[in-house]
């Protein structure tokens, strides 16, 4: 018998897989990609408190997540976009401006 | 017994699939990867009877924001390795562990789960498509509408950074020239 906490095991795994992305890659489109994971592994969470309690807020919150992903991912990409055109590279040390 | 046999088999491909993202050298296996980790994580959503949420997560995820990247990786020489100087990975996964552990731990405890109440509890006589929209169009009209007018900003956010010196070619033309001009 599946119970919620297998379904939240599977997001805390899931969440530190994009944890991992997020830390050890220097390319910021895998960053992107890692976040997506993260927001993904939020929404199993979501669901299955929802299921498990009988309750549709979970789910609402899921549906806003996605909102807020969906728009991150636009503006993310056209600045993402603007900095290759200006720098010609996505590595993240790029961005290390003021670095002294 | 069929819903054991799809959690751990989906379970399974979403992890695989997922660590080849994160892992993957190449930039196009890693997307690839992401959407048919996608796809299956809309399997648990239909598992937990939340259908109109496995629907928007194939709709949303898997046709829209994968179209997306998969036109800003044509702007951009996804083939060009880009040079990753990790630090000591011991730290990384030692840090990355650590975390997930406190997270199990936390996930782990018995909340305050005994005293939850449904707000809104599913009913069986109507369907979950019906009852989120009866929800999200009484309870969470506002936060909607607010959804709405912050995709319409992304949208035109997106469009306007993207679309800037669109007319100039970035792969023909070194990149001097291009600020030269854009600086006229």
């Amino acid at each position: 018998m599946i119970t919620l906490t297998h379904y939240l095991v599977l997001s805390a795994i899931l969440f530190s897989i994009a944890l991992v992305g997020v830390l050890r890659r220097k390319n910021l489109l895998m960053l992107f990609f890692a976040t997506e994971i993260a927001l993904n592994a939020i929404n199993i969470a979501f669901a299955a408190i929802s299921k498990y309690y009988g309750d549709l807020t979970g789910q609402m919150f899921a549906f806003f997540v996605i909102a807020i992903a969906a728009s991150e991912v636009a503006v993310g990409l056209g600045l993402l976009i603007i900095w290759y055109k200006r720098r010609g590279t996505i590595d993240l040390d790029s961005l290390q401006t003021m670095h002294g | 017994m069929f819903e054991v046999v799809a959690f751990y088999l989906f379970a399974a491909l979403t992890i695989v699939m997922f660590v080849i993202t994160v892992m993957s050298k190449n930039a196009l296996y890693a997307m690839s990867s992401l959407a048919a980790g996608m796809i299956f994580i809309s399997a648990f959503f239909f598992l937990l009877d939340a259908d109109f949420l496995g629907v928007v997560q194939i709709i949303v995820y898997s046709g829209a924001v994968m179209a997306l990247y998969a036109f800003a990786m044509m702007f951009m020489d996804t083939t060009k390795e880009v040079k990753e100087n990790n630090p000591p990975k011991r730290i990384v996964f030692f840090l990355s562990g650590m975390i997930a552990l406190l997270l199990v731990l936390i996930l782990l405890t018995p909340i305050i789960s005994d005293k939850v109440k449904a707000l809104y509890p599913m009913s069986d006589e109507i369907g979950n498509t019906e009852a989120v929209g009866i929800v999200l169009f009484t309870k969470y009209l506002v936060p909607f509408e607010v959804a709405a007018i912050m995709l319409l900003v992304a949208m035109i956010a997106g469009i306007i950074l993207a679309s800037k010196r669109m007319d100039e070619s970035i792969t023909l033309k070194i990149d001097q020239e291009i600020e030269q001009k854009g600086a006229e």
